[in-house]
């Protein structure tokens, strides 16, 4: 299967240079060749019917009998090996520690700031802080409970971190289910650990939620799924009252108390009393019981500060200020426009760099230089001039390639890849996470509107595979029907 | 449990059960129109009768051919009770549950609606044949089956099991109807009455016959009425329907037999009773028909109390905010 595969001159997570695999992906590369012809296709038909089954699918346009199609998946894994993703944990567990105490530290003294470290100009004008959040500390003090960070892997093998967090980004189901190399941990339960340490103080057994903004929204599978494995139950902002100091949910038996939140809906749409007045999502009322400490929510109102893409240009600062440590995982080197000496390096390399809006996620607004037409620089220019602060460049990466099904065969398809980090009492790295693959050849856009694809993403463990023992045979089923019965 | 999750599993289950229920009402009809030396001139009309909506109908197809009658009942997205509306409706009330119920309904209620979908993209109502309409009965009874096996028997299943039997009984009354629509009284001479065919095709339609054969024998119009309104023990007669559906409101309100702590449960009681001591002779006195109908409306009467009782979002006392 793997004659011809062309990786060109970049970083492939499976094949090296030579044409033979690299030593963690050796049994994969030898197990796919082993197979009969077709073996590969018919197994990915398999897997995309189970998708349609379950309904794991987006609506394409419209909704009432718009098609619906699933969540484009890959079937060849992507394989992490062991001494790769012990670089990965510990960085991140550096990174959103630090970045904890950065957003505590924003919303309550600033000594970031006072220190001259952070400028007081890009925290003024990042459109995700919350003034309203001045002076409050969540319980345990934790603000981010639930991170994605994307990471790339450029031509020389080294991981980058791409964007700091985007939390509230689809997940995709299959990454929970369980990990076929390392030990199958389990994210939901981990979840449910966290969202439980972040309940007020001195309930033991808090009712946990997960607010959803409805079945409308593209992320609905993901809520309802991790609602269903973590067995709490999945409201919408009308299942939810204030009442007095508490929030409650209307069931048939009236109202029971609420102790935690895992909501799914963005700041602005949380609370109509104290955030956006137009929003039907949310629950009024719902800060003033926060502020009180008679709910938790996670992630904290606020906290989405750090995704602001200027933020990130300052981790490895930030990193160094709090924790007196050299960053882990380094940043893609980041140009800020809104800096003179920074705007004028971009707007002299434009062709080359890849300029991107502060504030959006998703791949939104993003202008890959080599790839724009003169009509595209010149309309960037015009934005970056008209509101500097709003936009980044980094130079142009050479995102790794991983084996993908193409048709008859097997070609290199960009990558990337987005570790999942909970934090609650302790930190902890969900092993593999989310692999991002872009479906069209050359291509290295990864988000889902817009052709990508997601994998899986294995893990290797240095101890091999985990079998389970045997524990001797069952009792015999030694009652059956009398003969003569019939 | 949530009152809009009650609210959404109980409709889950009441628009499952329709879906069902239009491919058995398609089925009688089929077997009947199918019979050489046609008793009526129209064979299609007393089955939109049926449904009650005869002005929806005559809006939008005037003409009763097959054709019409099986789009409209089985394809047309524009009829909220067709085949496919319920079964889309179903999904979507699923889907909004879907942390509440089982991986298998799930996946059983997307099949259904996965295969409904596919064939008003693919069939043409003369496609549309017994072998599509039993796959839709089928993967129904997959779906009540999956649910008693998978789903914990608290009061999510208990609402699950109040709105299929509810759904059930209503259908019953309304199969009973398409074959006896039209008759005032006891039939009189002058009726065209259904034969032993057709009333043989109304038992198989609920999948009855076997087990009618058992307590009655022989086919008699007055034994089918009977069987399928008041028998005790046969899962889609009407009153058993209602027996167990009272039995779910039982459970979850904690009533003692002989008492009722909500308006739904007096209503219920009432006609749970009513069924419990009624003889076919007391039916027929009225005419089957104006039985049938004066049930229907204390059916609709029940779900409206339902509703009231469990899914309205009370009024809330005001905040201190």
């Amino acid at each position: 299967m793997f004659e011809g595969y062309d990786c060109g001159n970049l970083f492939d997570e499976a094949i090296q240079s030579t044409g033979a695999p690299r030593p963690g992906a050796a049994a994969l590369v030898k197990r796919i060749n082993g197979l009969p012809p077709e073996e590969l296709q018919r197994r990915q038909r398999m897997a995309d019917a189970t998708m349609l089954n379950l309904g794991i699918t987006f609506n394409v346009y419209g909704h009432e009998g718009g098609t619906e199609k699933i969540f484009p998946f890959d079937i060849i894994p992507r394989i992490v090996e062991q001494h790769d993703w012990d670089q990965i944990e510990l960085g991140l567990k550096q990174r959103i520690h630090a970045l904890n105490l950065f957003i505590d530290d924003l919303y309550n003294d600033q000594k970031v700031v006072n220190d001259g470290v952070f400028p007081r100009e890009l925290l003024e004008t990042a459109a995700t802080l919350r003034p309203q959040c001045r002076g409050f500390r969540p319980p345990q003090g934790i603000w981010c409970h639930v991170t994605g960070t994307d990471l790339v892997r450029d031509k020389d093998g080294q991981f980058y971190v791409l964007e700091n967090r985007e939390v509230m980004k689809r997940i995709f189901p299959q990454v929970f289910e369980g990990l076929p190399i390392a030990p199958v941990e389990n994210y939901p339960e981990k979840l449910l650990a966290t969202l439980m340490h972040s309940a007020p103080k001195g309930i033991d057994d808090p009712n946990i939620v997960v607010l959803t903004p409805g079945i409308y929204n593209s992320a609905y599978f993901e809520h309802s799924y991790l609602a269903q494995q973590m067995g709490v139950e999945l409201v919408q902002g009308s299942d939810l009252a204030v009442v007095g100091d508490r929030v409650y949910t209307r069931t048939t038996r009236g109202l029971k108390r609420v102790d935690v939140i895992y909501r799914r809906i963005d700041d602005d749409f949380l609370d109509p009393a104290c955030f956006r007045a137009d929003s039907v999502l949310g629950v009024p009322g719902l800060m003033e019981v926060y502020k009180k400490g008679n709910i938790g929510l996670a992630n904290a109102p606020g906290n989405g500060v750090a995704d602001d893409k200027a933020v990130y240009a300052y981790v490895p600062a930030i990193i160094k200020y709090y924790l007196n440590e050299e960053a882990i995982l380094p940043n893609v080197p980041t140009y800020l426009c809104g800096d003179r000496e920074h705007r004028k390096y971009v707007l002299e390399h434009l062709a080359e760099m890849v300029m991107k809006p502060t504030n959006e996620s998703g791949g939104y607004g993003i202008v890959i230089g080599p790839r724009a037409s003169k009509a595209e620089l010149d309309d960037v220019r015009q934005k970056i001039l008209a509101n500097p602060r709003n936009y980044v460049a980094q130079p142009l990466l050479h995102l790794s390639t991983v084996p993908t099904l193409v048709g008859d065969g097997i070609e290199a398809r960009h990558v990337d890849l987005r570790p999942f980090v909970l934090c609650g009492e302790e930190i902890y790295v969900l092993p593999g996470g989310l692999t991002r693959v872009a479906l069209k050849k050359g291509s290295t856009v990864v988000n889902s509107s817009q052709g990508g694809g997601s994998k899986d993403t294995w893990v290797l463990r240095r101890n091999g595979l985990h079998a389970p023992g045997a524990n001797g045979s069952a009792q015999n089923q030694s009652q059956t029907q009398l003969v003569g019965a019939m | 449990m949530l009152s809009r999750v009650a609210d959404n599993l109980y409709w889950m289950s009441r628009y499952i059960e329709r879906a069902e229920n239009i491919a058995r009402f398609v089925d009688v009809n089929q077997a009947v129109a199918l019979e050489p030396g046609d008793l009526q001139d129209d064979p299609w009309a007393p089955l939109i009768h049926a449904t009650g909506d005869w002005p929806l109908f005559a809006e939008r197809y005037g003409q009763t051919t097959r054709e019409s009658v099986l789009r409209f009942l089985t394809l047309d997205p524009e009829y909220p009770n067709s085949l496919i509306s319920c079964t889309r409706a179903a999904r979507e009330n699923a889907r909004t549950v879907r942390e509440s119920i089982s991986t298998p309904m799930w996946e059983e209620i997307n099949k259904l609606y996965l295969l409904v979908n596919r064939a008003a993209r693919e069939l043409s109502p003369s496609e549309l044949t017994y072998e599509f309409y039993n796959q839709i009965k089928l993967a129904s009874q997959l779906f009540v089956g999956v649910t008693d096996g998978t789903l914990s028997h608290g009061e999510g299943w208990q609402f699950v099991r109040l709105g299929r039997l509810i759904e059930r009984a209503d259908k019953t009354s309304r199969i009973l109807d398409v074959k006896t629509y039209g008759w005032k009284h006891t039939p009189a001479p002058g009726d065209v009455q259904p034969t032993v065919v057709q009333w043989t095709a109304i038992l198989q339609s609920v999948s009855a016959l076997e087990m009618y054969r058992k307590v009655h024998g022989r086919i008699h119009p007055t034994c089918v009425m009977d069987f399928l309104l008041l028998d005790r023990e046969f899962p889609r007669s009407i009153r058993y329907c209602l027996r167990f559906a009272e039995e779910s409101l039982r459970i979850m309100t904690g009533s003692v037999p002989g008492t009722f702590a909500n308006r739904a449960e007096q209503l219920l009681g009432r006609l749970r009773s009513g069924l419990d001591y009624t003889s076919i002779d007391d039916v027929l006195a009225d005419g089957l028909h104006a039985y049938v109908d004066k049930l229907q409306m204390q059916l609709n009467q029940l779900g409206d109390a339902i509703r009231e009782c469990f899914f309205a979002t009370p009024a809330l006392p005001v905040s201190a905010k």
